[in-house]
């Protein structure tokens, strides 16, 4: 069987005698444990839709079928987290906390980039440890435009009209691309209306199910505008 | 150099010249090669009068879903079949092989196989290898000494026991059949409790899922029952169907080829992408 030598190549490298490749490395006690999931976040004038599965991993077992990914902060916004859960109960915590004490001093609640700003200064703040959370915060602005803050774990944001995080990330991002921002369309016909988005999100959820082992059992989805916020159940596969 | 083979051959004992070999690979600096595991749930269940397999139908590469729906259970002969857990294409091949193997010696001898030949055949295989060869099976047959079970580790370890279960969720099976196993089975009872612990292993482990295929080997023969029980379908369908319409992507570049005269010519001006 011939190999091409570039293939055979890129298994032998060149390495330089550093302590690192003499001593043996053993499985270190790592403080970061991936609990997945995936949550997606579209904004649209008037309202933002924010989704989450429920299912909360260890490996390859179920911790629970039943953990919420979404935490609403204010009126107006709400934070959608994918990665370490015992990060994203702290980070919670303390965000819940701290915007209590902005509306005890300032007589009126936290608009939605005054949380986003925030949040990435908290995340920022331990950059030398970080939170192991990928973040989207999702909310109304002074206009009741719905928009989304998609972050990393160190705190870089942006403002963006749609976000996706977690485990189903890939396979989920690239189908709004498609259907809520006309990529790869020479027409671009794109969905206005709640009923539209929330048919794309519930679709994109059960794909990234059927194919993500770490997203399934129930997508719970918030929706919030300003008269309001309702919250839907939809299950998803169990297995 | 035929005499050189057979003396070596005749030495006995093992062949200890892939390690030589591997030491050499590492001093240069062979990164080794990580494989692909499959996550699985599969039992075996003894009854009286025969046996029954199960497996479910999820391969995945890494978190992301390969195959909603593979085989998992193998023919190695018309009595004997097997279950597969560990590297996809590590079974494939192994139990292609082996399924020839035995067919030429059934067609050699005039007799039917033997569970306990394919055991030595497999473990003979596998033991020289040192769990590099990622298969873990449970094989199941009848023959002349009745009907048996056993499962078969990648190191080469085997094992006969009226239960048995393999794979990432062979904890979650494990604990029904525990729990439910008991010597006498019917068939029917049998098929049953296998179904339930596979069950177990594709709603409590992540690494199985979808559908159940269940084989009962029997004297009359094996009676294979493909998705036997799907339990989970695509949760949601879209009301507001996907339209694509013709002619709405853009191309960057146009090419036309002309049969002709063997030309591939560039039409119209390169196109940027529209976001």
């Amino acid at each position: 069987m011939y190999i091409p030598m570039n293939e055979m190549l890129k298994h032998f490298k060149q390495d330089v005698p550093t302590m690192a490749n003499i001593t043996h490395k053993s499985e270190q006690w790592s403080p970061y444990h991936d609990n997945s999931g995936t949550v997606l976040a579209v904004g649209i004038p008037g309202a933002v839709i924010v989704a989450g599965d429920t299912r909360l991993s260890n490996g390859y077992n179920i911790m629970s079928r039943d953990a919420t990914k979404l935490s609403q902060l204010t009126d107006k916004c709400v934070l959608a987290t994918a990665g370490q859960y015992a990060d994203f109960i702290a980070l919670r915590k303390f965000l819940q906390q701290r915007l209590q004490l902005y509306e005890f001093q300032n007589e009126v609640q936290a608009s939605t980039e005054t949380v986003a700003h925030l949040l990435s200064r908290e995340l920022y703040s331990r950059r030398f440890f970080p939170y192991y959370t990928f973040n989207l915060l999702a909310g109304l602005d002074e206009n009741n435009h719905g928009f989304v803050y998609g972050y990393d774990a160190i705190g870089s944001y942006d403002k963006m009209t749609y976000g996706v995080q977690g485990s189903g990330q890939e396979l989920v991002v690239a189908v709004l691309d498609n259907q809520l921002k006309g990529y790869n369309k020479i027409n671009k016909t794109i969905p206005q209306t709640r009923e539209e988005i929330l048919d794309i999100i519930l679709d994109c959820f059960s794909c990234a199910a059927e194919r993500d082992i770490h997203t399934g059992d129930n997508v719970e989805i918030l929706i919030i505008t300003s008269a309001g916020t309702e919250r839907l159940i939809k299950p998803l596969r169990k297995d | 150099m035929q005499y050189l083979d057979n003396y070596l051959q005749s030495k006995g004992g093992y062949d200890y010249k892939n390690v030589k070999r591997n030491e050499l690979m590492k001093a240069q600096g062979f990164k080794e090669m990580p494989f692909t595991k499959t996550g699985t749930t599969i039992v075996g269940v003894l009854f009286d009068g025969g046996v029954v397999m199960a497996a479910d139908t999820r391969a995945t590469a890494g978190s992301i879903v390969a195959d909603k729906n593979c085989e998992k259970l193998h023919v190695l002969a018309p009595n004997v079949w097997a279950a597969g857990a560990g590297t996809a294409a590590d079974l494939h091949h192994q139990c292609a092989h082996f399924n020839a193997k035995l067919k030429l010696q059934r067609l050699n001898l005039n007799r039917q196989s033997r569970v306990n030949e394919v055991i030595t055949k497999l473990t003979s295989k596998l033991f020289p290898y040192r769990g590099n060869i990622g298969v873990a099976l449970i094989i199941g047959g009848i023959d002349c000494n009745g009907p048996q079970l056993a499962s078969v580790s990648p190191h080469g370890n085997y094992v006969y026991h009226p239960f048995q279960s393999m794979g990432s969720g062979s904890l979650a099976a494990l604990g029904i059949l525990e729990a439910k196993f008991q010597d006498g089975l019917t068939k029917q009872q049998a098929i049953d409790l296998a179904i339930e612990a596979i069950e177990a292993g594709i709603f409590h482990d992540m690494g199985s899922g979808s559908n159940v295929d269940v084989v009962a080997i029997t004297k009359d023969g094996a009676d294979y029952k493909r998705n036997v029980r799907q339990y989970n379908a695509k949760s949601y369908q879209r009301q507001i169907p996907y339209d694509f319409p013709i002619n709405n992507t853009p191309a960057l570049r146009k090419y036309q080829f002309d049969i002709e005269k063997q030309e591939l010519t560039e039409v119209g001006q390169e196109m940027e992408i529209i976001e």
